[in-house]
C-alpha cells in the first residue's frame, strides 16, 4: 500500500432538487508510472490507482478507468444531478488491491 | 549521459487503442470539446477538460506517451453533465485525443496539440 494516501472531496452541502452540482476530488498518491528508473537503472515498478468511481444514493455518477498517464495525486472535477438528500460515495482502486473510500452528504431542500 | 525513454508509443499503438474503443467506426468532430493548454510548462501535470453532451463514455489518449492510454470516463445515470477535468502526464510535444461514444453508437473525436517544456514520463 502506498504511504499517506489521503482522499479529499469537495461537494456543496446544500442544493435544490434537480440541481447540477460540481464535485472535485483529489487523492494523494505517487502514481508511479512504471516508466522511471532508479539510480541503478532498474525500472521502478508501476503502482497507480487504476479506477475511480462516484455514486450518489447507489446510482452511478462517473466511473473512470485510469492509466499511468494520470498525474501524481489524481484530481477529477465532474458534476452530478441531485434530486434528493443523500450521500455521495467515492471509491479509488489501487494496483495493489487497496481500496480507498470517502463519503460526502448533501442536503436537498 | 542520455537517458532513453523505454519506447514512445508508435502510431500503431494509438490506432489500436482507438479501434479498441470505437470498433473501427468513423468519428465525427462535432459535439465534443477538448480543452488543453497549447503550451504546458510541466509535462508532469497538464490540466485537461473533456465535454461531450449526452455521451456514454469519453476516452482520452496521449499519442506521444510510451503508453497512449490516459483515462476512460464512463458517465452514469446520476451524472450532471458529460464532462470532466483532470491532470495528465505528457512525455513531450504531442497530440492529445478525446473520443466520445454516444448512446446511438456513433463516435465523436477532438484533438489538440500540446507543446511540453519539461517532459513528464522519463526518469
Amino acid at each position: 500500500m502506498a504511504d499517506n494516501v489521503t482522499p479529499r472531496v469537495r461537494v456543496p452541502r446544500e442544493a435544490s432538487a434537480g440541481d447540477v452540482v460540481s464535485i472535485r476530488t483529489l487523492i494523494s498518491h505517487p502514481m508511479e508510472s512504471g516508466q522511471r528508473r532508479d539510480g541503478d537503472g532498474n525500472v521502478i515498478p508501476r503502482s497507480i490507482i487504476n479506477r475511480f468511481t462516484c455514486d450518489f444514493n447507489g446510482e452511478n455518477v462517473i466511473d473512470v478507468t485510469m492509466e499511468p498517464s494520470i498525474s501524481t495525486n489524481p484530481y477529477f472535477q465532474f458534476s452530478a444531478v441531485v434530486n434528493e438528500t443523500g450521500t455521495f460515495n467515492f471509491t479509488w482502486y489501487d494496483d495493489d488491491g487497496s481500496v480507498y473510500e470517502e463519503t460526502a452528504d448533501i442536503t436537498v431542500a | 549521459a542520455i537517458t532513453l525513454l523505454p519506447g514512445m508509443a508508435s502510431a500503431a499503438l494509438v490506432d489500436d487503442a482507438i479501434n479498441a474503443f470505437t470498433g473501427g467506426a468513423e468519428a465525427g468532430s462535432d459535439g465534443i470539446t477538448l480543452i488543453a493548454p497549447e503550451i504546458a510548462e510541466n509535462g508532469n501535470t497538464v490540466p485537461i477538460e473533456v465535454d461531450a453532451p449526452g455521451a456514454e463514455a469519453i476516452i482520452v489518449l496521449a499519442a506521444g506517451n510510451p503508453n497512449p492510454g490516459v483515462a476512460t470516463f464512463n458517465f452514469g445515470p446520476a451524472s450532471g453533465a458529460q464532462a470532466a477535468s483532470t491532470r495528465i502526464r505528457l512525455a513531450g510535444e504531442q497530440d492529445v485525443i478525446a473520443i466520445a461514444r454516444m448512446p446511438d453508437g456513433t463516435f465523436r473525436r477532438a484533438q489538440q496539440e500540446v507543446k511540453v517544456t519539461i517532459g513528464g514520463c522519463g526518469g
